[in-house]
């Protein structure tokens, strides 16, 4: 197993709590604006603009992902 | 059996409850990746390892392969071995308890566990199982509830899961970005992948922003 030295090192630990927040980062980016490798700009985009805008007023988890889930069905659909 | 702490039970119950709640997202991404209700439940069952299972969903979903979203969700699932440093020498478990211990051990448990730390070991401990326990218990049924429901959409962008499962992801993101360096990071990464989609094959730019982990976390003054 990996020695505890090598686990408890400050510059580790560092690193790994940013290493979540820079996959999760990726795959929101990776997942809204591109389509099979290549750079698409469609409907996912403003769910997610909508889902930001929930975010920043504190709005509940659900209400979240409930909102981007809406507005990208709607202008799917228009 | 000692009677169990009130207010130990409560906080498992209520985290356990809210936590177990996202696994309907997760459901749902995976059915949208193209995952079986069976596949998805066995993967909820199995990893039980929330932001793992997202990025499995999200980066097969996305054309990627199974060996890049393995590595992404092990990446993942690292933190989880310091809180198994934490929770060792207070559960001493051996044996089979070990192996269930070791399942059920992640953010939320070890999290409560702690909280505990005024009320002594044993609510502690206590914390740590019903906790452990609840979570499993929620977000496996939940993962069923969303599979179960996603699979009767049909069509997934006329539903708007797919801004759903990006806005899920981003919902887990962001109360973990506490201050500017943070959400700097997050932007370059997010860019970063971006850019690189087109130049790698898939699930590649995802893994490659952990550069970005290492270079920011090795010069940040701790």
């Amino acid at each position: 197993m990996i020695p505890e030295k090598y686990l408890t090192n400050p510059r580790v630990l560092r690193i790994n709590t940013l290493i979540p927040i820079v996959l999760m980062s990726a795959m929101v980016g990776v997942q809204t604006v591109t389509e099979n490798g290549k750079w698409v700009i469609d409907q996912r985009l403003a769910g997610i603009a909508v889902a930001v805008v929930a975010l920043l007023l504190k709005a509940p988890y659900f209400v979240v992902m409930v909102s981007a889930a809406l507005t990208s069905a709607l202008l799917y659909r228009l | 059996m000692s009677r169990v702490n009130r207010a130990t039970a409560t906080q498992s119950f209520g985290v356990s409850f809210t936590v177990g709640l996202y696994g309907t997202a997760f459901g749902a991404a995976s059915i949208a990746a193209g995952f079986s209700v069976l596949q998805t439940c066995l993967l909820s069952l199995l990893t039980f390892s929330g932001a793992s299972q997202f990025a499995v969903a999200g980066i097969m979903g996305a054309g990627g392969t199974a060996i890049s979203a393995i590595a992404t969700a092990s990446l993942l699932g690292t933190r989880n071995m310091l809180y198994a440093l934490r929770m060792a020498p207070l559960l001493r478990v051996t044996g089979i308890k070990k192996v269930i211990a070791a399942h059920i051990t992640i953010d939320e448990s070890t999290g409560v566990a702690i909280s505990q730390e005024k009320l002594g070991t044993q609510a502690m401990k206590q914390g740590f199982w019903l906790t452990g326990f609840g979570v499993y218990t929620f977000w496996n049924s939940f993962t069923l509830l969303g599979a179960l429901g996603a699979q009767a959409m049909g069509n997934p962008s006329a539903w708007g899961l797919d801004a759903a499962v990006p806005a899920a992801f981003l919902g887990l993101l962001w109360p973990n970005l506490t201050n500017n360096f943070e959400r700097v990071l997050a932007v370059s990464a997010l860019v970063m992948a971006v850019v690189l989609s087109p130049v790698l094959s898939a699930g590649l730019p995802i893994i490659s922003t952990v550069v970005l982990a290492v270079v920011f976390g090795w010069k940040a003054r701790i």
